[in-house]
Formats: C-alpha cells, structure tokens, sequence
C-alpha cells in the first residue's frame, strides 16, 4: 500500500510540475526577450519631456504594464480589436500587455481586474462583457490608483470617477457621415436638385449603434429638404432580417432611391431583396446602398458593384488608447471620451484599400 | 497494512487535494514572486471571487453523496439574479423581501425535484436537467435585457469592504497602502461552509445521508427513511442555490439571462477533485472547498502569467478531473480486496 500512497504523490507532483513547469517556460523566455527591447524603448522615453520623478521611479516608467480584459473572440470585429491592442502594447513600445480573455463571462472580467490590481499593473483597460456590475470592482482600483480605461461598449457605474477613460466609436458621427458623403454622390451625378426617397434598416432598437447612426442621419437631413425618408424599420443587425424588411419595403413603395442599412450584415440582405425584385444596385444600378461597418465582406460587395458605401467601425482601438496613456505618464489631462478615428470606404476606392485592411 | 486502516480513503483523497492546492499555491508563490502573488489580497480574492461557487459547490457535494447529482445549479443561480435585479428595479420592492422571495423560490426549486427524485423514483440526472432548463427559460421570461441593480441597501451590502487591517498593508506603485479585504459575502459562504459540515458530520441526519448514497437498500432495511433524507436533501441543496446566488449577485450587481452558464459543471468539478465520489457514499465539503481554491488558483496563476489563453484554465481542470478519477477508482478497487 505504500507504494501505491508513493506512485499517487509522485503522479500528483508531477502534473503540478507539468502545469507549471508550462508557465514558467514561457516566464523565462519573457524575461530574455526584455532586454533586447529596452534599446528601442530608451528612445522612447528620453524624447518623453522630463518628469520631475525620482530614480526610482524612471527606472520603472521604463516598461508599462497594461492590463487588458477582452470580452473574447465571438467575431472578426472583436479579434482585430485584440490584435490591435496586441500590437500596440508590445515590448518594442515600452510596454508589457497582460491579457485576458473573458469568455465571454462577465465574473470572469472581474476576476482579471481583481488580479490585475494585485499585480500592481500600471493601467487597466476593459473591453466589457456587460454594461452593469462594475462599482466594486472598480472602486478597488480606484483605492488602489490604478487608472482605468474602457473600450468598445460603455458601462453604467453609479460614479464617473471610477475610470479614467473611454474610447470607441463615434456612432453619431458616423450617421453624418453617411449623409455627407450621400451629398457628395448626388452632387457628383448631377441629382442634388431631384428628390431623392430614402429608407433605412435600423439596428436592433436601443443598441448604442443604432440610436447613434439613427440620429445622426436624422440630424444631418434636415439640412436637405428635398431628401424623404419614407421608412425606418429594424433588421435587428442580420442578414435575414434585413433582407425581409428591405422585401416589404420594395413592395409597398415603388421608387426608393437610397437604402440606408445600419451594419453590413443587413445591407447584404437588402441586396438579395433588390435583386430578387428585379431591379439593380450599386453605383451603376437604381438603388443606392450605404452600409456601416466596412468589414471585409463589404468591400468585396463593392468591388461587385453592389454596395456604393461603407462607413467604417474601427475596432482598431489600440493606438488611441496608447495615447491616453502617453498623456497620463506626462501626467496631462485627458478627455472622458475618446473617439477613434474612422473612414469612409466608397465603391471606387474599394479595390484600392482591400489590401490594406486588417479585419 | 495497519497504518493504512488509520488513514483509510476518504481522508487520503482529502489530503491529496489539500496537498495539491498548497503545492499548486507554493509554486505560485515562486514563480510569481515578483508580480506580487505572495500578497495576501490574492489569496483573499480567490474567496470573495467564488463565493458563490463555494456556497453552490458545498450543496452540491451533499447531493452527490446521496449519489445523486443536480445540474440545474447554474440556471438557479440565474434566477436567482434576474429575479432579485427585476423585483428591485422593475418593481421598486427593498432588498429583504426580494431576498426573501428568492430564497423561498429556490426552496421551493428543491422542494420539487427532491419530491420528483426521492418519491416518483426518477433519475436526477433527468429531472435536474429539466430544472436546468426551465429556470434558464424563466429567466429570459423575466428579461432577455441585462438588469442592472442599483437598489441603494444592495449595493450597500455589495460594497462594504471589511479591511483586514491585521494582515498589514502593502503600498504599491502608486504610492496608495492597499490593506486586505474582504467582504460580507465570504464570512456568509464561510458560515453555510461549516454549518453543511456539522450538518453532515455530527447529526444524525448527515450520518443517514452518507448511508443513504453507500448503500440505499442496506440503509432501507435499517430502517432508515430513505426518501425523507433525499427530498431534504434536495431542499436544502434548492436553498444554498439561491443563497449561492444572491452571493453571485452581490458580486456581479445584475441579472442577465447568459450568466453563471455552466456554474453546474465547476460546482461538479470541484466536488471531484475535493474527494466526492459520483457513486455516493463519500464526501466531504472541505474537500469541496479546495476543488473551488483549485480552480480559482489555476485561473489566478493564467491572469499572472498573462500571455497564456484564459481556456487553458478549462483544459488544467480536465487533466485534475483525469487525475481525481483514475485515483478515486484505484482506491475503490483497493476496497474492493479487502
């Protein structure tokens, strides 16, 4: 019977050692590359102004380190936000990301931050699962001075201060956007003085893109008077769905000249809705099609010569939060709200720029 | 040979996951020694994180001792968070009655399925399952939005830090003395902790659940009543779902129809690697308690390690279930020689 207790103790030690022996291989081979990278983040910071700090504390400014709680990996959309952040937040830059992939499990992302905070990391930035739950875990942070900054959904805390930060899409500007570059387009082809029937397919009601692409294109019409917007309708963001809605619009109104559809996915299925009807769009048939999003499905579209128009939803967020971060370093103030910076993707530019994208 | 009768199986698996856990949190300790894991913070947030889990993972080791098994732990726990969010935000009632309600719903949870198990004789596997099913389908009833709790006496029981200033303070980076805490949620998944093992180990009731899931017929013919204890049982299993929801609630502060998915299965897992056998008859809930610390250390050491797939946590406690297994069955066949 010894033998066997024996044989269970050295099988448990061994697993252990396995697992860990795992964890710390990848420790080590962390550490060697450090110092390769402080010769190109030496140059960062010297041409950073001089903060009066003491030795002490320059000599840990040197590597940042972030914290990073991702919601998880559910679309292309979200794995560019990651990669971006991973790209950004390198060791060549002066910084050392920890990352952390909730799966999509809101306690999950409180469990990182709790251990973030114990790691006494510099900065931690949060992607969120969910909106709500975020005070206590937040307030830690808070108590122990670690500034927080949010990306991508925006949450709902009973105290601004509890983060520092928030960068995402300007939805709103987006809606302007569409309609500036609609403006353009009918200048170009000569209809800025003809009537022009519009209808849109809305997101799924009360999302964040919705209400902003909704208003900002509501807003921006009031400039055109000759512009009409017949319908708005929800395809609640699918391709099914917007195709569904975009058939019922064809049949009750006979002369649409612009789809407005809310993401990509829904233009799609306006698409086959107009096709299936026997008429043409894109930029050499009747419909004009303005989409949102530009993932990489749209551009294909427009090099079809379906879709006239994406505007772009940037999930490269990255840079814009390395920059908060710069800013907080030299100890400057910085906006609550951050927008990243986003595009306009027109069909003809669409061949051009395909190769360039990352997502 | 004589020695081993002193250390007989039960408590050789106990000690075999004590083991495991302070091995585990030593090499933490080496490992990690830089990031700061030696704080005792971290050990501390292994318990204010899984509170929930612990309160859950304890009900759930006394059902599996009775050789049953109830896999609708994690859509309870849902419930129980949509509920309390819907009662007090929806319907403007305070936070003691919405408690209240809730945990007279999971008694009542438990009522039903002890009552299907334990006296239409039907396997729990499949009333649980249907448990499982109906209280995730009710919970998007309720609400398929996220509802947020901000009922004041909530949050107040939510955010109040116990400070263990004993455990000294640690300054960090900032320049900010950060003491230990805790908060009232851990004491109460401490108190159900202990008050399930006196349960279990010094009543005459816990003593006839072991016998119950050893041997239901022998424990027939003692005379025992074999039904009465598989229906309490899952009473009190109904309650600690909601009590071990509210805790969950007090940690997330929302009800949302997606969350606690899969609670069931780490509540299971933990009971495994604490020393449960899935056959009954033996089982103990401090083991259970590791099997949770165990878990929460794994997903601990992923965060500090941070470039490593937080889904290695899942593939960590797979090899620990392989392991649990293989020796839990090697040490029934070793009974069986004797």
């Amino acid at each position: 019977m010894k033998k066997r207790v024996l044989s269970f103790l050295t099988a448990a030690v061994m697993t252990t050692a396995m697992i860990l022996s795992g964890c710390s291989g990848a420790q080590t081979a962390a550490t060697t590359a450090a110092p390769a990278a402080t010769e190109t983040k030496a140059e960062t910071t010297a041409a950073k102004t001089e903060a009066p700090t003491t030795t002490a504390a320059a000599a840990e400014k040197k590597e940042i380190v972030v914290g990073f709680s991702q919601v998880g990996a559910e679309s292309d959309w979200r794995t560019a936000n990651t990669q971006s952040m991973k790209t950004t937040f390198t060791e060549a830059n002066g910084y050392k990301l920890i990352f952390d992939d909730a799966q999509q499990k809101q306690e999950n992302q409180l469990k990182a931050v709790r251990n973030f905070i114990q790691q006494d990391v510099d900065y931690i930035v949060i992607a969120p699962v969910t909106e709500t739950g975020w005070d206590t875990v937040l307030q830690e942070a808070k108590d122990a001075g670690i500034p927080v900054i949010i990306v991508d959904r925006m949450i709902n805390v009973s105290d601004d201060s509890l983060y520092t930060a928030w960068v995402g899409s300007n939805f709103l500007q987006e809606g302007y956007d569409a309609v500036a570059w609609l403006d353009d387009y009918l200048k170009k082809n000569n209809k800025a003085d003809s009537d022009i029937n519009i209808v849109t397919l809305q997101g799924t009601i009360g999302s964040s893109a919705q209400i902003g692409r909704t208003n900002g294109v509501e807003e921006k019409m009031k400039d055109h008077p000759k512009w009409k917007m017949l319908e708005r309708q929800t395809g609640e963001f699918t391709q099914a769905k917007g195709q569904e809605v975009m058939e019922s619009f064809l049949k009750t109104y006979k002369d649409i000249n612009v789809v407005i559809a809310e993401n990509d996915n829904m233009a799609f299925g306006a698409i086959d809705a107009i096709k299936a009807a026997g008429k043409t769009c894109g930029p050499k048939g009747d419909i004009t099609i303005i989409s949102f999003d530009a993932v990489a499905a749209a551009f294909d579209s427009m090099i079809a010569g379906d879709m006239n128009v994406s505007v772009e939803c940037n999930p490269l967020h990255g840079p814009r939060v390395a920059e908060i971060i710069q800013k907080l370093e030299k100890g400057e103030k910085v906006d609550k709200i951050a927008y990243v910076k986003e595009g306009v993707f027109p069909a003809d530019t669409a061949a051009a720029e395909k190769p360039k994208r990352q997502y | 040979m004589k020695k081993r009768e002193k250390i007989d199986g039960k408590v050789f698996l106990l000690i075999i996951t004590i083991v495991l856990f302070l091995v585990m949190y030593a090499a933490g300790l080496i490992i990690f020694k830089s990031k700061g894991f030696a704080k005792p913070q971290v050990f501390l947030n292994l318990f204010i994180s899984n509170a929930g889990l612990i309160v859950i993972a304890a009900g759930m080791t006394m059902v599996m001792i009775t050789g049953g098994i109830d896999i609708s732990v994690g859509s309870i726990v849902a419930l129980t968070c949509m509920m309390l969010a819907w009662m007090m935000e929806i319907k403007g009632m305070g936070a003691v009655p919405a408690l209240l309600i809730v945990m007279i719903m999971g008694i009542v949870f438990g009522l039903v399925q002890g009552f299907f198990i334990a006296y239409l004789k039907l396997q729990p596997f499949i009333v649980t399952l249907a448990g499982m099913f109906f209280a995730r389908g009710m919970t998007a009833i309720i609400s398929q939005e996220m509802i947020s709790i901000k009922n004041e006496m909530f949050l107040k029981w939510a955010k109040s830090k116990i400070n263990l200033t004993f455990l000294g303070g640690t300054v960090n980076k900032k320049g900010m003395v950060n003491y230990s805490f805790i908060y009232p949620s851990v004491i109460i998944a401490l108190i159900v902790l202990v008050c399930i093992f006196v349960l279990l180990k010094f009543t005459k009731f816990g003593r006839t659940i072991y016998a119950v899931g050893g041997n239901e017929q022998s424990a027939l013919m003692m005379g025992l009543n074999v039904r009465r204890t598989k229906l309490l049982v899952y009473v009190i299993n109904g309650f600690l779902c909601s009590l071990g929801g509210f805790l969950f609630a007090l940690n997330t502060c929302a009800g949302f129809v997606e969350q606690a998915k899969g609670f069931e299965m780490e509540a299971i897992a933990s009971a495994v690697i604490g020393g449960t056998l899935l056959t009954g008859g033996v089982g103990n809930v401090f083991g259970s308690l590791f099997g949770v610390l165990i878990k929460g250390t794994i997903e601990t050491f992923i965060t500090f390690q941070g470039t490593l797939s937080s889904w290695w946590t899942k593939i960590t406690i797979a090899a620990l279930l392989a392991f649990f297994i293989i020796l839990q069955s090697l040490f029934a066949k070793a009974k069986e020689k004797h």
